[in-house]
């Protein structure tokens, strides 16, 4: 066998996968995406394209979809960052695992009941009967953009913390010290050394956390009370209610563009800040 | 068959018999169970096997229907006697159930279609025709034929009846300032002034734009342009009043968060038994009475096990045990022999006559119209 053929061979599963599990669903919502609803719910072939002329119809859903699956993304890197530096610079090798492991365990239980348990936490005998015993009245919680930013971030916060662990832990600490030897403030350290050197494990969070946002439907629907509208809803909502796959179809291919489009834009500045760095690092 | 079985053949047996792959009667019958049950059941009169269970009916039984709708006990006793546990799957609308039968390999053998979907299974070819020698405790002449008709399309039984009830609204009176609730009109525009922020309706389409539709004064089922514009446009002046849109509104109202909400006969009394505050309200404008059904669908994996717990629903007793615990009436006059008179009595299971003469029953094209699901879509995603 030759080189190549071996080459090839050794492509096949992965590429069959691709195929199957990518290649040929896509294109099956492309197709779809250009047909019509039969008349009593599903598809009809047909080559129209009404579907994303109808688009604007779901405007409030991309537009909660595109505020909050960033401001979560960003709100988990605000509160995984302190905690993975504090795990990966700070904590002794005996402490490490453990702490690690209380990260992950949320993990072991399904995200459903997880959510649930925010409804009670967020809900009328919860935080807010907390807050009136504390002469606060009349606060509401649950059923808002706040709960469902809330249930997101606690949700998608351990995909964050280890990226960011993983790069801060490989950073050779000598550098650190280095850096203090030489004069430096220790915030000067952080901004000009620490944070530079863990770029790529934040964009690795952030993709991961980001790119599984835009699909959200659990949360919203759990803590939004079906009132916080996420394009995962929509389309929720479109195959299971509406039974309008042609539509549904055009929905999702919009929501796959516009990730495109994000992630690609977003991988551009990563890789230029990543440039800018190399530079400096070479004067 | 050998006398012994090797403790390997014995565990691949016990993993194919888990898996489905074999039936109950085979495993027992191989690994030399069932000789030994037999001698046990001979020697001890309470492990006798029953009639149901020499029927071998397979190992389990698939059952998709609505939340807050079962007694479990009924379900427990099923399994005790056929030896064929319950797989239950809740749903929280009609529209939901059907896409998941249209898109296929649901896995159900029994489901609980609401009247006006019906004829939309028999069109779509999802439904299995009933062999009605099968299902002995069915007697179509205790049956109401009110609530047992739409189980019949073309002189062909597609579905037996299970309960019916009302869709009104459930109201906490302890907000209401002493002015009652009694109609649609109350129900959205106070949601909209006192009620602000208490409201829930539910997240399809059917009884949330037909309660719009009956504040405007227009039919449940309208699928008129004109008149579903007027609903679209109060639901979403409605919308920012609204706590949620659910069909699971039962934990809001009872933990107070909520004080109003669209609700069925059922949920309605299971609220009221435990807070009385909350009421039980029909709108005056009309509204929904319904009627559910057990049915099999097309090409059920498990069609013995579906006939007999359809069958064994329908016996009197378990019947009546059923009402007790869910607080829907039934239309068969066996069962209802058998209940309590406060049941009978109940106003909110049994409403006034002109009450629910105002009512309609969901027409099949209120389900497939295409504009009231777009409308509930534009709606929720508004």
């Amino acid at each position: 066998m030759t080189q190549r053929a071996r080459n090839w061979l050794l492509i096949a599963p992965a590429g069959a996968w691709l195929l199957v599990m990518l290649v040929v669903p896509l294109s099956i919502v492309f197709v779809f995406s250009f047909g019509e609803r039969a008349p009593s719910g599903g598809y009809v072939p047909a080559f129209t394209f009404e579907q994303y002329a109808n688009l604007p119809a779901r405007f409030t859903a991309f537009q909660n979809t595109l505020i909050l699956a960033p401001l979560g993304t960003l709100m988990a890197l605000l509160i995984a960052y302190p905690l993975a530096y504090q795990l990966a610079v700070r904590t002794s090798e005996k402490w490490k695992t453990l702490l690690l492991v209380l990260v992950i365990v949320p993990f072991w239980t399904s995200i459903l009941i997880r959510s649930y348990a925010w409804i009670f936490i967020l809900g009328g005998r919860g935080l807010p009967a907390l807050l009136e015993s504390i002469g606060i009245d009349d606060v509401r919680l649950i059923y808002t953009p706040f709960a469902v930013l809330v249930g997101i971030v606690y949700g998608y916060l351990p995909l964050m913390v280890f990226p960011v662990y993983v790069s801060l832990d490989r950073l050779d600490k000598r550098l650190l010290e280095a850096s203090s030897d030489l004069g430096a403030h220790p915030v000067t350290t952080f901004f000009k050394v620490t944070l530079p050197m863990s770029v790529s494990g934040i964009a690795t969070g952030c993709m991961l956390v980001f790119i599984l946002l835009m699909g959200e439907f659990l949360i919203p629907a759990l803590l939004g009370g079906g009132k916080v509208f996420f394009v995962g809803n929509a389309l929720v909502d479109l195959f299971l209610q509406s039974r309008n796959w042609a539509y549904g179809s055009a929905v999702a291919m919009m929501l796959i563009v516009i990730m495109l489009v994000t992630v690609t834009l977003y991988m551009r500045l990563i890789s230029k800040l990543n440039v800018q760095r190399d530079d400096a690092a070479l004067m | 068959m050998e006398d012994h079985i090797s403790k390997q053949k014995f565990m691949q047996e016990l993993r194919r018999y888990q898996k489905g792959s074999v039936t109950r009667r085979h495993f027992l019958g191989v690994t030399g169970l069932g000789a030994a049950t037999a001698v046990m059941g001979a020697a001890v009169p309470g492990l006798r096997a029953t009639t149901a269970m020499a029927s071998d009916i397979g190992d389990r039984v698939v059952l998709a229907t609505w939340p807050n709708y079962h007694d479990q006990a009924n379900f427990d006793m099923f399994t005790d006697k056929t030896g064929a546990f319950m797989q239950v799957n809740v749903f929280g609308s009609n529209e939901e159930m059907l896409a998941k039968l249209q898109a296929g390999g649901s896995g159900w053998d029994v489901y609980v279609p609401t009247n006006y979907t019906i004829t939309t299974y028999v069109e779509e070819d999802l439904i299995e025709p009933l062999d009605l020698s099968r299902l002995p405790n069915y007697d179509a002449a205790a049956f109401d034929k009110r609530f047992s008709d739409a189980g019949v399309v073309d002189g062909v039984v597609y579905a037996v009846p299970k309960n019916w009830g009302t869709t009104g609204m459930a109201v906490n009176t302890s907000h209401d300032g002493g002015k009652a609730f009694t109609s649609w009109k109350d129900f959205f525009d106070r949601t909209m002034d006192d009620y602000s922020g208490r409201t829930m309706v539910h997240d399809y389409q059917l009884t949330t734009i037909g309660a719009a539709l009956n504040y405007h004064g227009y039919s449940f089922n309208s699928i008129d342009e004109a008149e579903l514009a007027d609903a679209e446009k109060l639901l979403i002046d409605v919308k920012p009043h609204l706590f949620a849109i659910t069909s699971d509104y039962q934990p809001a109202m009872r933990s107070g968060d909520a004080w109003l909400t669209i609700c069925w006969t059922g949920d309605g009394k299971q609220l009221n038994t435990d807070i009385p505050e909350i009421d039980y309200v029909l709108g005056k404008e009309g509204g929904e009475l319904w009627s559910d059904y057990y049915a099999i669908p097309k090409g059920a994996p498990h069609m013995e096990a579906a006939y007999a717990l359809i069958n064994f629903m329908l016996d009197p007793e378990v019947n009546a045990r059923e009402v007790m615990a869910h607080g829907y009436p039934v239309a068969d006059s066996r069962t209802n022999d058998l209940l309590p008179e406060e049941i009978l009595n109940d106003p909110i299971l049994y409403p006034a006559a002109d009450l629910l003469d105002a009512l309609e029953f969901g027409a099949a094209q209120t389900l497939t119209d295409p504009n009231r699901a777009e409308l509930i879509a534009r709606f929720k995603s508004a």
